[in-house]
């Protein structure tokens, strides 16, 4: 969520159980204005929390100009000094998937190994490189991860220009209460993946310079997303039973939405069992 | 490009093409009548009239339709919503002026716990919903006769989230449970017992009879102990009547541990899953809701205290009743996020047979089955099996076991920037969600997740069962080998040379009868 609603919007998503307390609130307050200016962000967002045995990671993330592509996260844990995350590229997310497992420490420094399978006969094990991993690029990877797979943005919030470059809609009004209610009006805010070719007839609804982002009812399974009206109706609030704890809000007839992840970083895989 | 330029234009015509909901018309047919209008018509400045002219060929195909009737505004369901919680707000003014020695109320300060959440860091709504939610919480206690009452928590999911409320009767106020479940059942389970004897009786000599008899089902625990101490109320939004969920029965305990479903947010969804729960989301509910409060329901040590008996009757029952303790003196809060031997559980573990205290179910079926198991009455035979014991009542949570190296509690302060003025926060790893917090004398526990167990690794789905045997294996209808063509000529040597052996003994035998008969 961006730091300038950050004073409303926590109130919205504080039904999926985790809020932040005053003091905390006030440290990002602070802490994001100053990022902003040292980095040299246009937008910076407080991106949300991941919970570890000692520590919790807070975790903010900066765009630049281009909204896709330009961005970068960092974490904290005290709100007030941040630390940059590096970015996290195909290689990296190969290693972490098979190092890392388990929750996170809340220790940048611990360091998961992944021990390979001995087989029976194989002699040249001593020469086997373990995999090792420190829960620093496992946060940078899990973060990346979860930004990529659900994050969400009502459409028609942002527009593409000719050139390609994406940037928010100044003319976005909100959905309305109808349109809040289907889930092919909410979009991920990643780069599109194009997995479904859609029909002539269903072309006809679409804006080109809108509908660039792929929408979350096109997700398998289906039903990984709960779609829901709480706070006396007046809010729409995505959850994502992905990953658990990842909560979107969308106040209907107003331009006011955003996302928030406050889990234990760890992707549901048990989800087809439990649909 | 051209393809593209294709494309757009196809979608653009298929834009054209839809019928607009208002008027039953679309702009494709509607501009191919104008232009057909204006090339027949040749109107001069045609460019200048040519909304008259649309308009003149909308006009001409609408019906003329006026209607005196104005729609019905349909209340949303937020406004539906927004009626039923504005009950929340009004005040009962029939009671007046109240006696201040009245028993004090059974609401816990609201304002209170929700300023020491918001510091602990875990919310089930916002400040707003919170207010709404204690304002339900009182409705609840006015239309009840409870003795206490505290909110449990809430549960997500999928469809609408639940909001727990648990709360104890007061002593000789609750309802006599008419279990009009169990009463059909029992005369369901004597309808197909009869149907059984008579369709054996009819000779029903046909088909093999089962001897599969289902091991017997550990009995419910009473209203008021072990794991049905509370009785549990919920409701999805706040403002909408509570329902009390029904109490929970060993078998759906046991059950809920083996599988692990999303709730719906509709008490009455089915649950469908292997191994099959007996009830609905209602008992599926019920039942987390109960191993959560074994498992995470946890006070400072030294807050509850056992009960001191004169009598101490049976030495070996586990104590399961305590009270708070006057003279408690609270710890450090820095302490308190320390160690986790401040802490106790005060709510009795569930055994593995889905209950609080042990049953006997291979009790010898004349004999009754208590629900305290009174064991000590019966013959202590070899094979009884051994009771189930878990940890007593009041355990430090140090003692608690690791979940595959990771510690099964967490613990924090609220505020590194003032400790003095901190809250301690418990967080369990096991069940994701479960919180509680202390802060000198008063503590509070929590839950705001989806109602499931974290026991690290993956869920592995039960398999099912082997296939039973058909029949029991026997020398008769185990498969051999057909002897060869070698050990039937063997056998057929031994068994002539045996024939020939006997022969001559009865041969010989005849000579002494023979002689025997000579000699007389």
């Amino acid at each position: 969520m961006d730091s300038n609603t950050l004073y409303y919007s926590l109130d919205l998503v504080s039904g999926s159980g985790h809020a932040l307390n005053g003091e905390q609130r006030a440290a990002l307050q602070t802490s994001l204005v100053l990022l902003k200016k040292n980095y040299k962000f246009n937008r910076v967002m407080f991106w949300g929390k991941i919970l570890g045995i000692k520590e919790d990671y807070f975790i903010a993330q900066g765009k630049g100009h281009d909204e896709l592509k330009d961005k970068q996260f960092l974490y904290s844990f005290n709100c007030m000094e941040w630390h940059l995350l590096p970015p996290a590229d195909n290689a990296m997310v190969g290693e972490v998937s098979r190092a890392a497992k388990g929750r996170f420490m809340g220790d940048p420094s611990h360091e998961y190994t992944d021990y390979p399978l001995k087989r029976e006969g194989d002699e040249a094990t001593e020469a086997v490189e373990l995999i090792k991993v420190t829960e620093e690029r496992r946060l940078a990877v899990t973060v990346h991860l979860i930004d990529e797979e659900v994050s969400v943005v009502p459409r028609g919030a942002f527009n593409r220009t000719h050139l390609g470059l994406m940037n928010t809609n100044r003319c976005f009004e909100g959905l309305s209460h109808a349109e809040a209610g289907k889930l092919d009006n909410f979009l991920h805010f990643a780069k599109p993946k194009k997995t479904k070719k859609k029909l002539i007839q269903e072309q006809a609804d679409l804006n080109p310079s809108i509908d660039f982002l792929d929408p979350l009812s096109d997700d398998v399974p289906k039903g990984q997303w709960s779609l829901q009206l709480e706070n006396a109706s007046s809010v729409c609030v995505l959850r994502s039973l992905l990953w658990m704890g990842l909560t979107f809000y969308h106040v209907p007839m107003t331009p006011q939405h955003g996302y928030v992840y406050f889990g234990y970083g760890c992707k549901n895989l048990d989800l087809p069992f439990m649909l | 490009m051209d393809n593209q330029k294709q494309e757009a234009a196809a979608a653009f015509k298929a834009f054209m093409l839809k019928t607009s909901t208002k008027s039953n018309l679309n702009l494709y047919d509607h501009l191919a009548r104008l232009l057909t209008k204006v090339m027949d018509e040749r109107p001069p400045n045609a460019v200048d009239v040519i909304e008259d002219l649309s308009f003149r060929v909308k006009r001409e195909l609408l019906p003329d339709f006026q209607s005196t009737l104005r729609d019905l505004s349909l209340s949303t369901a937020a406004q539906l919503l927004a009626e039923q919680q504005g009950l929340l707000f009004s005040r009962v003014d029939e009671r007046g002026e109240q006696d201040e020695e009245l028993i004090e109320s059974p609401l816990p300060n609201v304002n209170e716990i929700s300023f020491f959440l918001e510091q602990a860091g875990v919310a089930l709504g916002g400040r707003e919903e919170m207010q709404r939610i204690f304002l339900a919480l009182k409705q609840l206690v006015d239309s009840q006769p409870l003795q206490r009452c505290r909110l449990w928590g809430k549960v997500m999911g999928t469809e609408s989230n639940y909001i727990v409320a648990e709360a104890e009767y007061r002593e000789g106020d609750e309802e006599e449970e008419q279990s009009p479940e169990e009463a059909p059942e029992n005369e369901e389970r004597d309808a197909d017992v009869d149907d059984e004897k008579e369709g054996a009786e009819e000779g029903n000599a046909l088909l093999p009879q089962s001897t599969y008899k289902p091991p017997p089902a550990a009995p419910k625990e009473a209203n008021g102990t072990g794991v049905n101490k509370y009785v549990y109320y919920v409701c999805t939004e706040p403002g909408l009547p509570w329902v009390k969920l029904p109490p929970v029965t060993p078998a759906q305990i046991n059950a809920a541990r083996h599988i692990r479903k999303f709730f719906t947010g509709r008490l009455d969804a089915p649950i469908c899953s292997y191994p099959p729960f007996p009830g609905h989301e209602a008992n599926y509910l019920r039942a987390q809701i109960a191993r959560i409060s074994a498992g995470t329901q946890v006070s400072p040590q030294g807050f509850y205290q056992f009960r001191e008996e004169e009598e101490e009757e049976e030495p070996d029952a586990p104590r399961n009743s305590y009270e708070q303790n006057p003279d408690f003196e609270a710890a450090p809060i820095p302490k308190m996020a320390e160690s986790m031997s401040n802490w106790v559980h005060h709510v009795q573990h569930i055994l593995k047979q889905g209950r609080c205290t042990w049953v006997n179910l291979a009790a010898k079926p004349e004999e009754e089955l208590d629900e305290d198991g009174e064991a000590e009455e019966k013959e202590e035979e070899p094979d009884e099996p051994d009771p189930e014991v878990g940890p007593p009542l009041l355990t430090p949570l140090s003692e608690d076991k690791e979940i595959r190296d990771t510690p099964p509690w967490s613990a924090k302060m609220s505020s590194t920037l003032n400790p003095q003025y901190a809250v301690a926060v418990l967080r369990s790893n096991l069940w994701p969600g479960a919180h509680a917090y202390a802060c000198g004398k008063r503590f509070e526990n929590i839950y705001a997740g989806w109602g499931l167990k974290c026991a690290g690794g993956f869920y592995m789905p039960s398999l099912p069962p082997a296939p039973q045997s058909e029949y029991p294996s026997g020398p008769e209808i185990t498969e051999a080998l057909d002897p060869s063509l070698e050990e039937e000529q063997t056998l057929k040597a031994t068994l002539e040379l045996q024939q020939a052996a006997q022969e001559e003994l009865e041969s010989l035998q005849g000579d002494e009868d023979e002689d025997e008969d000579e000699d007389d």
